[in-house]
């Protein structure tokens, strides 16, 4: 269970608002307008940001104190998600153990966790010579290694074609949230969030709101979404 | 004449002639860089990108190297006055102001021009149509203002170079009317054995050079070497038969004026091969280890003020601009010589003085190459606890490769070519190759020195471009 409490984050002059909780092993989908702070949230659940008030608990212990890689937490930007001088195995092998000479169980975890996002065998290639959609597996692999429970996805897959999109958002359903991983997805699409996401974590002007069940929120969006979902 | 370490009346002819040289010097590079430069700016031609190429090559090119191409197309029994005299004409000298002017000239064009080629080539081509359309002078609308902005700096980083150049003056000067401050200086610990006027005068060198540097610095923010200078943008100002004339003889005659020298060099060095004293094989062999030790110092400090980053850092790695390796050369001689022999010192010092000398052009080719390393892989490093040194050897090095070898390779050929403070600490077999070059010119063996010349070019361009073509190796340039 992830639960923010009482948390204001400042970035700059912008700043937001949090108080609700994620049950353990939702997929969640983060929406709302640009600049309404989606990003900044996840931020700060992954570290990179020092909230000015208020705890980010996860499972009861608070990961504020805690270094990024300290944290139960796996994430994916929205671009450079690939070391570009490293081949997909040293890729997904970081997500083990920060170092470039993987041991031998090292690869085997590796190289199956590229077999789980179908790209048995392609593990020398470096990521120029990968599609962006394969680029985008090779990612999802490494997540599959960290086995962290707690994955946040800041638009990652926005690069890619409606369908290559669709296809990364159901493998990301199969592998990741069949081992029971809590997702926070930042999306701007509803279709995304109909297909992937149980619960929609509205961040409007400057808040972020509890999750409501996806279906019922997009059928009926409170004033403030529905301008943006138009 | 001295009295106790003060200024004497020879001090202030050096000052004098240090300064006046240096800006004469700047003064004639900047004015024919000029229309050199708005030639290349508006004319393309086979072999453009070759020429523009080469204008950055005199960076690298060892000085004396420079001196003795020179001296095979001006001196005394060099092309011109074999001309002069079949002539029947009187023979011209080298020597003196109108030589170490025409040294630096040669030296420092190619900079100016190319510094002025980068201010044409900011100008986006748009204005240029722009003012075709209107029938605006280009000249007083479009080029002089960037003219306004570009020649200060070109002006105070050449006069700033030419302070500080020790070869030429050591060549080409000398006596009481020719004689700068870095060669009084070497002339005061080397001959007279006047550690105090050595002193006093290594602290005004560097107080005239730190002012000269900071200034520089200010005004110049343009890359001395490595920039990319695009395709000549089309002109509708320039079409006329005779600016094409006009451009084309410009043209040629800067080719000739920076190819010539070197060709002589090529041309004599292959001759004086045979000539080239035994001692040729230490001193090579002591270039290249000086060269690769200031090599490992300049990439090591650079790294380090890098990373570290910050105003302080910088301010830092701009320091060695103000010094020159005799003046640090001379605080250190200040420091060991009650301690160690000099000799002791010699190699080790031409190594830490020629790598913190290499230090601000190293800091300059890494720093954005590790900021954009950080800038794009630095969360995803941090979020898989990819920190400290591991950071440094998966990250940061493999990324800034490219970077990396090019500052390698500029301070590698810089060190190879430099000839200043071990000048001051060498003794008889400890010389260097730029050092065993000036002792066979001091002794009139020129065909020696050609031959050790043609060496020391093939050292310091092929350790260029050995790091140079590493730092290309790499998957860096990849997604």
């Amino acid at each position: 269970m992830l639960v923010l409490e009482g948390l204001h984050l400042r970035a700059g002059d912008f700043r937001l608002t949090a108080d609700l909780t994620v049950p353990k092993g939702a997929a969640v989908a983060v929406m709302g307008p640009s600049g309404g702070g989606k990003s900044t949230l996840l931020s700060a659940i992954a570290g990179f940001l020092a909230p000015a008030a208020g705890r980010i608990l996860w499972a009861g212990r608070d990961l504020v104190p805690l270094a990024p890689a300290a944290r139960p937490v796996g994430i994916l930007f929205q671009d450079n998600n690939l070391f570009p001088h490293l081949t997909a195995l040293q890729n997904v092998a970081l997500g083990l153990r920060p170092s470039l000479r993987p041991t031998e169980a090292e690869r085997d975890r590796a190289e199956a966790a590229l077999a789980q996002v179908g790209l048995a065998g392609l593990g020398k290639r470096y990521p120029a010579e990968l599609s962006g959609g394969q680029q985008s597996r090779v990612a999802l692999a490494r997540l599959l290694v960290q086995e962290r429970p707690l994955v946040l996805m800041d638009e990652p897959f926005a690069a890619l074609g409606p369908a290559l999109r669709a296809e990364m958002l159901a493998l990301t359903r199969q592998t990741l949230m069949a081992r029971g991983a809590t997702l926070l997805l930042v999306t701007h699409d509803p279709g995304d969030a109909r297909a992937l996401a149980d619960l929609i974590l509205p961040v409007v002007e400057g808040r972020a709101h509890p999750p409501r069940p996806a279906a019922a929120l997009l059928d009926d969006p409170p004033p403030a979404l529905r301008a943006y979902l138009g | 004449m001295r009295a106790g370490g003060g200024l004497g009346a020879a001090d202030l002819a050096a000052l004098r002639f240090t300064l006046t040289q240096a800006a004469l010097s700047a003064l004639f590079a900047c004015a024919l860089a000029i229309p050199l430069a708005r030639a290349l700016a508006r004319r393309d031609f086979p072999g453009r990108g070759a020429f523009v190429m080469l204008l950055g090559a005199p960076f690298l090119l060892p000085t004396i190297v420079a001196v003795m191409g020179l001296l095979a197309l001006f001196g005394r029994g060099g092309l011109l006055n074999g001309a002069l005299a079949a002539l029947g004409l009187p023979p011209v000298s080298i020597y003196g102001l109108h030589g170490v002017v025409l040294a630096h000239v040669f030296l420092n064009l190619p900079l100016a021009t190319r510094l002025l080629l980068l201010g044409w080539s900011a100008i986006p081509a748009e204005r240029f149509r722009l003012a075709a359309s209107l029938g605006a002078p280009v000249g007083a609308l479009i080029e002089r203002p960037m003219l306004r902005a570009t020649l200060p700096g070109a002006f105070a980083a050449i006069f700033a170079l030419c302070l500080t150049s020790f070869a030429v003056a050591l060549i080409l000067g000398g006596g009481p009317r020719a004689t700068t401050l870095e060669l009084a200086l070497y002339q005061a610990i080397r001959f007279e054995a006047d550690f105090a006027a050595a002193a006093s005068l290594a602290l005004l060198q560097y107080a005239l050079c730190g002012a000269a540097a900071l200034a520089a610095w200010r005004l110049a923010r343009a890359p001395l070497t490595g920039a990319g200078l695009g395709r000549p943008v089309e002109r509708w100002d320039a079409q006329g038969a005779g600016l094409r004339l006009l451009d084309a003889l410009i043209i040629a005659a800067g080719v000739l004026f920076v190819i010539l020298p070197l060709a002589l060099v090529l041309l004599r060095g292959l001759d004086g091969l045979a000539e080239m004293p035994p001692s040729v094989r230490g001193a090579a062999g002591r270039s290249l280890l000086v060269a690769l030790a200031a090599t490992a110092i300049a990439l090591g400090l650079a790294l380090a003020l890098a990373l570290r980053g910050g105003p302080l850092a910088e301010g830092a790695g701009a320091l060695p601009l103000a010094a020159s390796s005799l003046v640090l050369g001379t605080g250190l001689l200040l420091l060991i010589r009650p301690h160690l022999p000099l000799q002791a010192a010699a190699l080790p010092v031409a190594a830490l003085l020629d790598g913190l000398l290499a230090l601000p052009f190293a800091l300059r080719a890494l720093r954005p190459a590790l900021r954009e390393a950080e800038a794009r892989h630095g969360r995803l490093a941090t979020a898989l606890g990819i920190t400290g040194w591991r950071r440094l050897r998966i990250l940061i090095l493999p990324l800034a490769r490219p970077a990396l070898g090019f500052a390698g390779g500029l301070a590698a050929a810089l060190s190879a070519g430099s000839l200043g403070a071990i000048a001051l600490y060498a003794g008889e077999g400890q010389a260097t190759l730029p050092l065993l070059m000036a002792r066979l010119m001091g002794a009139y063996r020129m065909e020696a020195a050609a031959g050790v010349a043609l060496l020391l070019l093939a050292l310091a361009f092929g350790l260029f471009a050995v790091f140079d073509l590493w730092g290309r190796g790499g998957r860096h340039a990849r997604a």
